[in-house]
């Protein structure tokens, strides 16, 4: 293959003809249906996500009404009880994994230098299944039938005996809904990563948050069946009688539990390995230097997905476990801290030896860094076995797990919208509202937060609607639920921040940030087709060391074409070997259809059908998702 | 004395003991009142000791790296190399630091919860949403309000015949679970007398809440007699003719259909055994205080107090409601 950088070997091409050969999409709500765009798919996912993160916020406030002050009234029991569990089930299903997902969605394709995802409808269908199991869940909450057995629905509690309404058969199913739509999301990702790099773009020049999707999606295609098989079991026991979970008849109880938590300790990890992919892409653009230990970085992130799998019995240690066996799995929950660890020392590292600008998505990078460090310590703390038993399921686990999920999850993802919505929408966000949003949000956040720890240590347990006064929970309930409001604040003004960008924009042009990754060698928001030229990529920081970028020049070949704007016009981009990045075959991208939404609307029918037992219902639901599905792949290829 | 003056000095002491549903101390999970939540204590000084060291000296390479750099157009060189921070932050110093954590972590774990020669066996059953306790030993059955004698192993033998709840006394142990289908043990020794307030630390539906317990520490001879006295209780009889009449109610109203009082026609166990529910200083799994206006008020209608809870609202008369509350008061 041969390649230039000269601009007069590879003329800028007309875009009016790129964008004719590519194809306009459906403008209005036929093309809202039917695209296949990774980007507006990506975007979708943000947006999505993050109305489900603001309905999930609200009940927590809600809640911390409720928690103020001792023997309050506000919420009833079964309320508060459907609060917690649609806060937990929300953040955890509909806002965490996807958002995530949402970013790889967006980006992962831009960072690697190609045209779209590897499979573009599977994309559309991942997402559209997404929305619609975020939509049975919520029809759950609007319905008046909230779930309410906790966002873990442990079994019995769960059971027909105990919770005889079909609130939990909302929360069963949709789960494994859910579950279809990371599962397909995964197999895309990995897929994408390892066949659609730009040409010379080997697996030790990818960017860190690609190589963290790509860690995420490993991660989620083996955890995610162990959930999936738990919600289905749980639903087997519930609508058709089975006995999984039922010790009179045999089942176990336990039995539930340790699958659950087989997806659910990894799933801390699937969501938090992103996270960290972002702040290493983050802190070594701000430092001015890239980042210290790649390798390390990398190998820390796989060594992690690993380990993720050998702790989950660390939310069991008062099951009754016998010692010995408690042992290992502490011993393996206190190891795994080492590769975090790696990660941290990397980060300083790099700002150590930088120079550092102190940007919004800067500051949420740091503000994680102080967070995270904290939500670790505790989180080493709560491996050791003797001390959890008086930690777990007590305030002191609800501080640590969101020091974990909302300091070291949530904070990098403000970051990251800061530091790539400018991308998307081609606007800036202002800077001086990003900082305030900051500072309001980090106090807020320490300050809602780290008394949680005390509680703990007072003795106040997890998931009660209301506590008797006079123990010591009072005056620090309530400045809790006076600095949730303030954190709840400081999100408020980046929504503020988000709205105002576009009603004032500021053009961001390509690279604002002056950045070293592909996704800012194109212009902001990117054009349909991404790159009217792939990029020949020569080493791991292509903005920083190349000036040009390297193009192809067209061989006689099948493939080095449609590197070339020529690629664009025919809606083609390169598949390029597994390590060395080499263009070797040619992908086709798909048009838009409305096939994808076809087989998840029949299969939403399908759960429908399964939720209130109508078997016509459900039939008919399988029928139009395997007609879609099968109508589908006899147009692959064409 | 007479017996009327202990009655009253009974229950002043019970009431200073239980001030407005149960004692009004924070449930801490640090000090030495039992033999594991003094143990945990020592291992959480060892380990937040280390932790506070972690976090000022990482705490602070983040904040130096961030600004040390300020100023300059290409950094501040500096000794330390990208691998030298890897190699001593990332792995050395965290691998020293949790083997140490590690080691203190097997050694107790270990040692505790151990069985022993001479322990007292109580056997617990989570209820929706109250504690069911048993003695097996001694013959006793009681219900939220546990005495156990300071000094001597406990053996809790921790069940669910429902769904998962979780026995917590901060205070004195960490937590153990109760799970339908398997008997947990939970094994420590109480040291100092006093009462301690116990908590149910795993979800288990609407009145999670509300599903509290006491654990009464006496001194041996304290218990002794605490024990003696409830095993004697079966073959007490009415004193007056209100109680007796109370008796009546009791057997022949919906009361018996959940309850147990031992030697009377009442003996169904769905609701907590009230055979010496007089002595108890809480009612509603610690919800209030065990006084006369309470107590009529928790059968008359505990929806209130404790909404969602099994019990339903008892619409007796008047004059039966307060023969049922003397009957019960009576039973001590």
């Amino acid at each position: 293959m041969a390649v230039t950088d000269d601009p007069a070997l590879a003329p800028a091409p007309d875009p009016h003809e790129l964008q004719e050969g590519w194809g306009e999409e459906a403008p209005g709500i036929p093309g809202f249906f039917s695209t296949v765009d990774h980007k507006r798919i990506g975007k979708r996912y943000i947006y999505t996500s993050f109305l489900f993160f603001f309905f999930a916020g609200i009940v927590a406030l809600i809640m911390r009404i409720q928690l103020a002050r001792p023997e309050n009234h506000f919420l009833s029991p079964t309320t508060y009880n459907e609060f917690f569990t649609m806060h937990g089930t929300t953040m955890i299903f509909l806002f965490n994994t996807p958002v995530l997902a949402g970013f790889g969605n967006y980006f992962v394709p831009l960072m690697l230098g190609t045209r779209d995802m590897a499979f573009p409808r599977m994309n559309a269908f991942s997402y559209w299944i997404f929305l619609l199991s975020g939509a049975f869940i919520f029809a759950a909450f609007l319905l008046g039938h909230s779930p309410d057995g906790g966002w873990f629905a442990y079994t019995p509690l769960t059971t027909k005996a105990f919770s005889p309404g079909i609130n939990m058969d909302f929360w069963g199913l949709g789960v494994v809904l859910v579950g279809i739509s990371t599962t397909v999301g995964a197999i895309n990702f990995i897929v994408t990563t390892f066949k659609m790099r730009a040409p010379g773009m080997t697996l030790n020049r990818m960017p860190i948050f690609v190589w963290s999707m790509l860690v995420f999606s490993f991660m989620a295609i083996f955890a995610v069946p162990a959930v999936t098989l738990a919600a289905a079991l749980l639903e087997l026991d519930r609508l058709f009688g089975t006995t999984f979970f039922n010790p009179t008849f045999g089942g176990s109880t336990l039995l539930y539990q340790h699958l659950f938590w087989f997806w659910g300790h990894p799933e801390v990890y699937i969501l938090f390995v992103p996270a960290t992919g972002m702040i290493s892409m983050i802190i070594p653009v701000f430092a001015r230097r890239a980042l210290s230990g790649y390798h390390w970085v990398v190998t820390a992130l796989v060594v992690v997905a690993f380990m993720s799998f050998g702790v989950w019995v660390h939310h069991m240690f008062a099951t009754g476990i016998p010692p010995l066996a408690l042992s290992f799995f502490s011993g393996v929950s206190l190891l795994i801290t080492i590769p975090s660890g790696v990660q941290f020392f990397s980060w300083i590292s790099t700002m150590w030896h930088g120079v550092v600008r102190f940007t919004t998505p800067m500051l949420f990078a740091i503000g994680f860094l102080l967070i995270f460090l904290l939500g670790g310590i505790t989180g080493v703390m709560v491996a050791v076995t003797p001390f959890d038993w008086q930690a777990t399921d007590s305030y002191f686990v609800v501080a640590h797990f969101h020091y974990v999920l909302n300091g070291a999850v949530v904070f990098p993802i403000f970051g990251a919208l800061y530091y790539w919505l400018p991308k998307i929408t081609g606007n800036m966000l202002s800077e001086r509202l990003g900082k305030l949003s900051f500072w309001i949000m980090f106090i807020g956040f320490n300050v809602a937060f780290f008394p949680m720890h005390i509680l703990g240590f007072l003795g106040m347990p997890r998931r009660i609607y209301t506590y008797p006064s006079g123990l010591g929970w009072d005056a620090i309930n309530m400045i809790i639920s006076v600095f949730s409001f303030v954190f709840a604040i400081g999100v408020l003004l980046t929504l503020v921040n988000f709205v105002w960008s576009n009603l004032r924009p500021h053009p961001a042009g390509p690279n604002p940030w002056g950045a070293d990754s592909l996704e800012w060698a194109t212009s902001s928001p990117p054009p349909e087709y991404n790159f009217a030229a792939i990029p020949v990529v020569s080493g791991r920081h292509p903005l920083w060391d190349q000036h040009p970028l390297a193009t192809a020049v067209p061989g006689d070949d099948v493939v080095t074409p449609s590197l070339t704007p020529r690629g664009t016009m025919e809606r083609e981009t390169p598949f390029t070997e597994g390590l060395s990045g080499d263009p070797e075959a040619l992908m086709h991208i798909p048009h838009e259809t409305y096939v994808p939404f076809v087989a998840a609307v029949g299969i939403l029918v399908l759960f429908c059908g399964l939720l209130v037992k109508a078997v016509l219902v459900g039939a008919l639901g399988l029928l139009v998702g395997l007609v879609g599905i099968v109508w589908w792949a006899w147009k692959t290829g064409e | 004395m007479t017996r009327r003056r202990v009655v009253v000095l009974l229950v002043m002491a019970g009431m200073m003991l239980a001030g407005c549903g149960g004692n009004r101390q924070s449930p801490k999970i640090l000090g030495g009142n039992g033999s594991e939540s003094h143990r945990v204590s020592g291992l959480w000084w060892l380990i937040f000791g280390l932790a506070a060291f972690v976090y000022l000296v990482v705490g602070g390479f983040i904040v130096l790296a961030a600004v040390r750099g300020r100023g300059t157009p290409a950094g501040r060189r500096s000794r330390i190399t990208d691998h030298g921070f890897i190699w001593v932050g990332g792995i050395i110093a965290p691998l020293a630091i949790l083997m140490t954590v590690a080691a203190f972590t097997v050694n107790t774990t270990s040692a505790l919860r151990k069985p022993s020669s001479r322990e007292l066996r109580i056997n617990v059953v989570g209820k929706r949403w109250w504690w069911a306790v048993e003695y097996p030993t001694l013959r006793v059955t009681t219900a939220n309000e546990i005495h156990v004698p300071a000094g001597q192993p406990l053996e809790f033998r921790i069940d669910s015949d429902n769904v998962i709840h979780s026995f917590w006394v901060p205070q004195l142990a960490g937590k153990m679970d109760a799970i339908p289908g398997q008997h947990n043990y939970l094994r420590f020794t109480a040291t100092k007398p006093g009462t301690y307030r116990g908590l149910c630390a795993e979800y288990c539906g609407t009145q999670h809440a509300w599903m509290e317990f006491l654990v009464v520490v006496q001194t041996p001879g304290d218990f002794g007699r605490w024990a003696t006295r409830e095993q004697t209780l079966s073959n007490q009889s009415p004193s007056n003719e209100q109680q007796a009449r109370g008796q009546v109610v009791f057997e022949s109203s919906a009361c018996a259909g959940c309850h147990r009082i031992r030697g009377t026609q009442a003996q169904a166990d769905l609701g907590p055994d009230l055979t010496d529910v007089g002595q108890r200083t809480t009612l509603g799994s610690v919800r209030i205080p065990n006084t006369t206006g309470n107590l009529a008020g928790w059968i008359g209608n505990s929806q209130t107090l404790k909404p969602g809870n099994l019990m339903p609202p008892q619409y007796l008369s008047a004059s039966d409601l307060q023969a049922v509350v003397a009957y019960l008061q009576s039973l001590k």
